[in-house]
């Protein structure tokens, strides 16, 4: 009997005991979208504020909208910007605080990884379930030096609330009535065909594993994974590659016209080398902190995210923030306060 | 006997114990209900024959879940049943008694292994497995059933039949094999008195004894299969469909929940989810209560604890 | 039917239940060699002692999450041992009329309810209320679950004891309640033990609770009201990710928790080895 009470007590004095000495711990969690970039600059700011370690979750943007509304986190994140009505839901004011621009990719797995070119409509049909085969006349027309196989597509979605799918089923509702009537738009919506995968990994993970399969990801899966990428023809009419460069042409409208909540959708815009489907992801977090020292290091990391660590965003494949979107972002953090007080020390 | 100050206290002391178990299952079951009950108010009886699950327009219906999980399990059962009491058979009544105590061992083992390692080979070992070999050859052999339509995925229905059949059958072997030896010797002795074979005698004097328990032993495989989650999930396609063919993706009961839980980003989204957790307590409670009185019903106090 | 017909049906069906015995067992070493094969080159040194690399990168480890989960074990074995033994006890002990026969039989209903009802439960009663995920929450989930195995074993073990020891203590005077603690339970204690590993090593591999309790972490815990890392949790997390590298983390890291739920097994099966076997 005492020996097993040593024993608790020792485990309780242990696990209690932070081990890395008195360090903020700061939770977030969400898309899984930007993870890639997320989980660098997180790994990077130890060394710049060795006080603060951030845990970031990837559950999918859904789970993340949930999680800071529900104030079970520090701060969310998602792809897919909240809507009037979740926002109205959370117990506070809640900003939106655009961190780098990404791409929704569509990946497949073929033999030998050609190049494909995607028109709108071929892919609206092919996530309805109209298109069925990759030797379709219709995906041949537009790929006539290609063999395509005369297997089924299998179509590959996300099984989790996500900001890539808000991304996604936005374009296509925008190009597809058909889309927009039968299905619409969301973070998670009911999807005609396909499988569902877990997060951007479960997603790629099942595209890189089965054989003919169809999916859309965030560029930095695709790339990583060395799956190949599709072009579509966006609404200028040419054919584009999801990269840096075309995604932020994407933004080069919208970041001239920046509403003040920076709640923007950057699908099928105009511009002759504007990828089509692209976005910008978010960090939530509340305008009015509840702890003011994890509130003083989540703004010291925001000012640290939009300057320096934009830097960092074109070896993961993520365009950095126009420079006038960064010049809002100041201002929105300067409001970010803790009673009253705001947590920006000046600079 | 005098009942002193010390004996009383401690009395209080186990009562509170055991009254610690009763109310945390009272307090379990209240809890969902009491979360459950704005998706069953809002849905009623339409959720168990709804199909659709559309949190956008927040039209929630748990058909395609209470599908996924019914078939799956009965696959499970289908495959898991005879290979379980015919592995019990063997460990209980013909197998040399040199070789029992180390596959006892072996089976028990295969019942230790963690959910999420047997998710890890499903989806590395056992789909591969099935989108290149098993598949095609069942389409191609018996494709003219509905049952067998469709492209090789690898992930989907079969597949989770399969893993949920592996998972589930070291527990039947191990409570059949608790039934049959509960059954008493004195009517393998007047079997063998007969000149009966060793299988005879299984056969006619233990299998026949020993059936409601060994349904119930079935049963408690069932009530494991219908609430496994984690390598569920894995392999089974995570799609909200009822779908015929078995090579389909699907969805159960407990995936969902997995899935979607952390992500429920309307109170009656969240509800909808609680709703079908209760369901699937409702469910596996009353397979498990069922099963457990056909296993006592046999040899008494039949060791089925160690699950 | 002849004998000879008798004879070699006997033999078939002997080999019959022989192959159905070994198909049970061959996931086991399907799994274990496939484990071994894939899992063994990346249980090194680095595995046990680095914390995971930011995503894409190669390398890094396992240590926060299989610290992890010794502490969310440990600190679910202390929250459920002592409500567990003692509602064994209890169970076995009681001379009261209804009560047991009902606790007996809720405890068998919690055993068969499945572990992510539970981790909704404990969602409720923990992660809502402190307004965070933590591992406290993760570990009300596992010791619900172990709860009802402890005190079944228990009460098991409890009645095992020979009463002839019961009778002797009494009649030298002790009180009832002494005789328990100090004469029927340290007899019983290595059996109790046991139940306890079986108890910890199923609960060890559990991952669906965890999902929304203790919800994982890349760093060191910070505390256990904070949200911790867990081995089967992180194994989840890289199974379903395309980086192959963590696939290989994967393997090791169930290679790791396979080896250690193995060996608490074989370790509570020696032990009970040739004991208390009238009460299989």
């Amino acid at each position: 009997m005492r020996t097993w009470f040593t024993a608790l007590t020792l485990l309780v004095t242990a696990a209690t005991a932070a081990p890395t000495g008195a360090q903020t711990l700061i939770n977030g969690a969400g898309a899984t979208f930007p993870y890639p970039i997320y989980s660098k600059w997180f790994d990077a700011y130890t060394k710049v504020d060795p006080e603060a370690r951030f845990n970031y979750q990837s559950i999918g943007s859904g789970g993340g909208i949930k999680q800071i509304s529900s104030r079970t986190v520090d701060f969310g994140a998602s792809d897919g910007p909240m809507t009037d009505e979740q926002l109205k839901g959370a117990p506070g004011e809640l900003f939106h605080i655009p961190t780098v621009l990404g791409a929704d990719a569509a990946t497949y797995n073929l033999p030998g990884s050609p190049k494909l070119k995607f028109t709108p409509d071929v892919l609206a049909d092919i996530f309805l379930g109209k298109i069925s085969k990759w030797n379709d006349p219709r995906l041949a027309a537009e790929n006539p030096g290609v063999s395509l196989p005369s297997t089924p597509i299998v179509v590959v979605h996300r099984s989790d609330g996500s900001g890539t799918t808000y991304i996604w089923v936005d374009y296509l509702s925008k190009v597809s009535p058909e889309w927009q009537q039968k299905v619409g738009r969301g973070t998670s919506v009911n999807w005609p065909v396909g499988l569902g995968g877990k997060g951007n990994e479960g997603v790629a993970g099942q595209v890189k594993s089965t054989p003919g399969a169809l999916g859309y990801v965030e560029l930095a899966y695709a790339v990583q994974n060395k799956l190949p990428v599709g072009l579509v023809k966006n609404a200028a009419g040419k054919f584009v590659e999801p990269t840096i460069e075309s995604t932020t042409a994407a933004a080069a409208g919208a970041a001239r016209t920046m509403p003040a909540d920076f709640r923007v959708s950057l699908t099928n815009p105009p511009g002759d080398d504007a990828y089509p489907i692209a976005s910008f992801t978010w960090l939530l977090v509340y305008k009015e902190q509840p702890n003011e020292i994890k509130g003083r290091a989540i703004v010291k990391f925001l000012w640290w995210m939009s300057h320096e660590g934009q830097k960092m965003a074109p070896d993961l494949h993520y365009a950095p923030l126009p420079a006038p979107v960064v010049k809002q972002i100041e201002g929105r953090i300067k409001e970010i306060n803790y009673r009253g007080k705001p947590l920006m020390v000046a600079r | 006997m005098r009942s002193n100050l010390g004996d009383r206290i401690f009395r209080g002391v186990l009562r509170l114990a055991g009254s610690a178990v009763l109310l945390l299952v009272l307090a379990l079951a209240a809890e969902m209900f009491r979360t459950a009950w704005p998706a069953i108010h809002t849905f009623g009886a339409r959720f168990l024959v709804t199909s659709v699950w559309d949190p956008v327009a927040e039209h929630h219906g748990a058909l395609s879940f209470v599908y996924g999980t019914l078939v799956s399990s009965l696959l499970a059962m289908l495959i898991a049943v005879p290979l379980g009491i015919g592995a019990a058979v063997f460990l209980a009544e013909l197998a040399p008694p040199w070789l029992r105590p180390p596959v006892a061992f072996l089976v028990e083992l295969v019942a230790a292994v963690p959910s999420v390692v047997y998710g890890l080979w499903g989806i590395f070992v056992l789909a591969p497995l099935m989108r290149t070999w098993v598949q095609p050859f069942l389409g191609a052999t018996l494709g003219f059933l509905p049952l067998f339509q469709g492209p090789p995925y690898g992930v989907g229905m079969l597949t989770a039949g399969i893993i949920l059949a592996i998972m589930v059958v070291p527990f039947i072997t191990a409570v059949s094999r608790e039934v049959l030896l509960a059954v008493p010797n004195s009517q393998r002795e007047a079997a063998l008195a007969l000149g009966a074979t060793r299988w005879e005698t299984t056969r006619l004097a233990v299998l026949r004894y020993g059936r409601s328990g060994l349904i119930g032993a079935g049963l408690l495989g069932l009530g494991r299969a219908l609430g496994e989650t984690m390598a569920v999930t894995m392999v089974i396609g995570n799609r909200p469909e009822v779908a015929i063919s078995l090579f389909a993706p699907g969805y159960t009961m407990a995936s969902v929940i997995a899935n979607e839980f952390t992500e429920a980003t309307s109170d009656l989204y969240l509800s909808a989810l609680i709703e079908v957790g209760l369901l699937l307590f409702l469910v596996t409670v009353a397979v498990n209560a069922l099963a457990r009185l056909l296993v006592w019903s046999v040899g008494g106090a039949v060791k089925v604890v160690r699950e | 039917m002849t004998a000879r017909t008798r004879r070699a049906v006997n033999l078939a069906m002997g080999g019959l239940t022989a192959l159905a015995a070994g198909l049970v067992i061959l996931p086991l070493v399907m799994i274990f060699a496939f484990l071994l094969f894939q899992g063994a080159s990346a249980v090194n040194v680095d595995f046990f002692t680095h914390l995971p690399k930011p995503v894409g990168e190669d390398g890094g480890g396992m240590s926060n999450a299989i610290v992890g989960s010794l502490i969310l074990v440990g600190l679910a074995a202390g929250l459920g041992l002592p409500i567990g033994i003692l509602g064994g006890v209890y169970l076995a002990e009681s001379r009261d009329r209804r009560m047991p026969w009902l606790v007996r039989f809720l405890a068998d209903v919690l055993n068969g309810v499945p572990s992510i009802v539970i981790g909704i439960f404990a969602y409720a009663l923990v992660v809502l209320p402190m307004r965070r995920f933590s591992a406290l929450a993760g570990a009300v989930a596992l010791a619900v679950i172990m709860l009802p195995i402890v005190v079944r074993t228990s009460e098991e073990l409890v009645r095992l004891v020979p009463s002839s020891l019961r009778e002797a203590a009494l009649a030298l005077g002790i009180p009832e309640w002494k005789v328990i603690l100090r004469v029927v339970l340290p007899t019983a204690r290595a059996g109790i033990i046991t139940g306890v590993m079986v108890a910890v090593a199923r609960v060890a591999g559990e991952t669906a609770p965890l999902l929304f309790t203790a919800f994982g972490n890349r760093f060191w815990h910070q505390g256990l009201d904070q949200p911790i890392a867990a081995l089967p949790l992180q194994i989840f997390a890289y199974a379903i990710a395309p980086y192959d590298d963590w696939h290989r983390q994967a393997w090791a890291g169930a290679l790791v928790l396979i080896g250690m739920v193995f060996i608490v097994s074989l370790a509570a099966r020696v032990a009970t080895r040739g004991r208390f076997s009238g009460v299989r």
